[in-house]
């Protein structure tokens, strides 16, 4: 019984962390029509800049807030506006391309102009850990699923109670009528990226002790986001939350349980039987299509 | 009426010096320069097939390179049991076939989109079957001394032989493509590309089209992966990950998706320039990676495109300068009249 406790808790807490690359990713999607391939690079890009932040003798928390406004004029600002921007109508398959593009050219950029190696990666809650009813409890995991809840919890409040929240929204379900109503739709949608390049930021701070700092440590954490947004439904901001814990739980009993080997494919077969029964997540509505 | 020809003469032409230099190039090629081009010619066989997946009927597929693997290792694996080449490389498109239909069938009944993401995490999971299935795959080790077949007696073992059965292998699928797209399977998978629902509404059946062209596009990487295993002489699962799944779509796309050549030509910017261009090392990739974004944004066609893109941009300037030339003209007729 403690074991499954403590295989719950570290799922909860990883879950947590996969919730919040997937809220962003669904945002984009809402917001921009936007499916991110590069969603694992945009969270190994901060990991990296920390790492360098520290190198140059930073604090952890100073590089983070380095990271983070960073983050935002690069992974937000500057992917919007050179890339996203400029590719407006010409199709999903072709943003598709261009992100999977972006999302090799990233990881290789930082394989060959930093490190092909894996580094290490300290934790901003501390290594320590405590005994709670016997189940041996880590303060990162507590630090991660406390703060990630805190950032979406924050977030979805910021969406539904504050006035700028509610425009970006009404710009999600729909630009025109956004734009009818005078609501600046082009600002709206570059906070979603804003707001997309902060939830990166938070994730590589929270996650990469674990994973380590290594240029393709996106491939498994985009993977997982994509998955724990299309299972909780990739038109709900709560459902990427689901989604992520889903995931994440389910991940680590399977490994303990069944076999660690196909512990990554959990997130795969939830995936596939979520489609099945509910096609647009367990949290989504259903979408109509246009001619 | 106009006869309509197979080909165009300048195609035919074109077409016959390739085959040329396809049949003199061993003559000029060492051992390497003769493995690189005999892995171009299978690479070119997928990238076919994803091609027909992604350029015609405009799915996203993104375990191409799985799809290889389960060809590859399916013939690996029966080949180390005795049995002939001839047997085991059908049974890998057969069974390339079968998977394509079962990973297609759930993510096609929902959304286009999911296929996208059903297709990747497939291939994670093949990956993860190759590694952890040591009984029946080698696991990391892989499988080694993979032999080459015979054909009719006479062995296929140098490796000028096996170019010829390679090259034979990519004219003969080549072929077949190019009879389904002008066959009317070829026509509802262009339809189904540029409207689905429109497709739907003539009495095109969607779904199983869909599927179809992802299943043939599947079968063509067991194709592939059929040759590469005696081609390299040995596998591992490192060759089917995702990412080299993600370069079959660049090189489809790069190429120019839903044109025939395309992938003779991605397949050649991804395989053969980085040879000669070894000195980049890792930059090369992500070179190729950010050309990609590039390219989708400016020339979202591909290489192929750039001809008509340029005709069109030219047409463009041509009709604005026309449309100034006019209002000029209405403007002094004006400044005339008053």
């Amino acid at each position: 019984m403690t074991d499954f406790m403590q295989l719950l808790l570290s799922g909860v807490a990883t879950g947590a962390i996969y919730a919040m690359a997937a809220l962003g990713f669904t945002l984009l999607w809402q917001a921009a029509g936007t499916i991110n391939f590069a969603q694992g690079e945009f969270v190994m890009l901060p990991a990296f800049a920390m790492l360098i932040g520290m190198s140059m003798g930073l604090p952890l928390w100073a590089s983070f807030i380095v990271a983070v406004a960073l983050s935002i004029l690069v992974l937000g600002a500057a992917f919007k506006k050179w890339i996203v921007d400029p590719m407006r109508g010409s199709g999903v398959v072709s943003v598709v391309v261009a992100t999977l593009g972006l999302s090799i050219g990233l990881k290789s950029f930082v394989k060959a102009g930093y490190s092909a190696e894996p580094h290490p990666f300290p934790s901003i809650f501390g290594d320590e850990v405590f005994k709670l009813a016997g189940v041996t409890v880590s303060y990162s995991d507590i630090g991660a699923l406390v703060f990630a809840g805190l950032m979406v919890v924050g977030l979805q409040t910021f969406l539904n109670k504050t006035i700028t929240g509610r425009a970006m929204q009404a710009v999600a379900q729909n630009t025109f009528s956004a734009e009818a109503l005078g609501i600046n739709v082009k600002r709206m949608i570059f906070y979603t990226f804003a707001i997309n390049a902060i939830l990166v930021a938070v994730t590589a701070l929270l996650i990469t002790p674990t994973y380590l700092a290594k240029f393709d440590m996106g491939d498994n954490i985009g993977l997982k986001a994509f998955f724990a947004a299309i299972i909780g439904g990739f038109n709900n901001s709560r459902g990427a939350l689901l989604g992520g814990v889903l995931v994440g739980v389910l991940e680590n009993l399977a490994g303990a349980y069944l076999t660690p080997a196909y512990k990554d494919g959990v997130a795969l077969v939830l995936f596939l039987a979520v489609i099945l029964v509910k096609p647009d997540g367990l949290l989504g509505t259903p979408q109509e299509r246009k001619v | 009426m106009k006869t309509t020809k197979l080909l165009s003469t300048q195609h035919m032409v074109f077409l016959g010096l390739a085959m040329t230099a396809m049949c003199f190039a061993p003559m000029f090629l060492k051992t390497y320069g003769l493995y690189l081009l005999s892995l171009w010619l299978v690479y070119v066989i997928a990238a076919m097939g994803l091609n027909l997946t992604v350029g015609y009927a405009g799915l996203k597929s993104l375990c191409h390179a799985g799809f290889m693997g389960v060809g590859a290792y399916t013939v690996a694996i029966m080949m180390k049991a005795g049995i002939s080449f001839w047997i085991a490389s059908p049974v890998a498109i057969v069974i390339c076939f079968v998977l394509g239909l079962a990973i297609g069938f759930p993510a096609l009944r929902v959304q286009l989109h999911y296929l996208g993401f059903a297709t990747l995490g497939f291939n994670l999971l093949l990956v993860l079957f190759f590694r952890n299935e040591e009984w029946l795959t080698g696991g990391t080790f892989g499988i080694q001394n993979i032999k080459r077949p015979d054909f009719f007696g006479m062995t296929l073992e140098s490796n000028t032989s096996f170019y010829f059965l390679v090259l034979a292998v990519t004219i003969v699928f080549g072929v077949l493509l190019a009879l389904l797209l002008r066959s009317p399977w070829g026509r509802a998978f262009a339809a189904l590309r540029d409207n689905p629902i429109r497709a739907e509404s003539t009495g095109v059946n969607i779904t199983a089209y869909t599927l179809m062209s992802f299943a043939v596009g599947a079968a063509y990487a067991g194709i592939a992966g059929a040759l590469f295993a005696p081609l390299v002489n040995f596998i591992e699962p490192a060759p089917f990950g995702i990412s080299n799944s993600l370069l079959f779509l660049m090189m489809v796309v790069i190429g120019g998706s839903g044109r025939f050549y395309g992938p003779v030509l991605g397949a050649a910017i991804a395989l053969l320039l980085p040879e000669y261009l070894r000195f980049l090392k890792d930059w090369y990739l992500a070179v190729f990676g950010f050309t990609a974004v590039a390219m989708m944004i400016w020339l979202p066609g591909g290489l192929l495109s750039m001809k008509e893109a340029w005709q069109l941009s030219q047409a463009k300037r041509a009709a604005k300068q026309k449309q100034i030339a006019e209002a000029a003209a209405v403007a002094s007729g004006k400044g005339a009249a008053a």
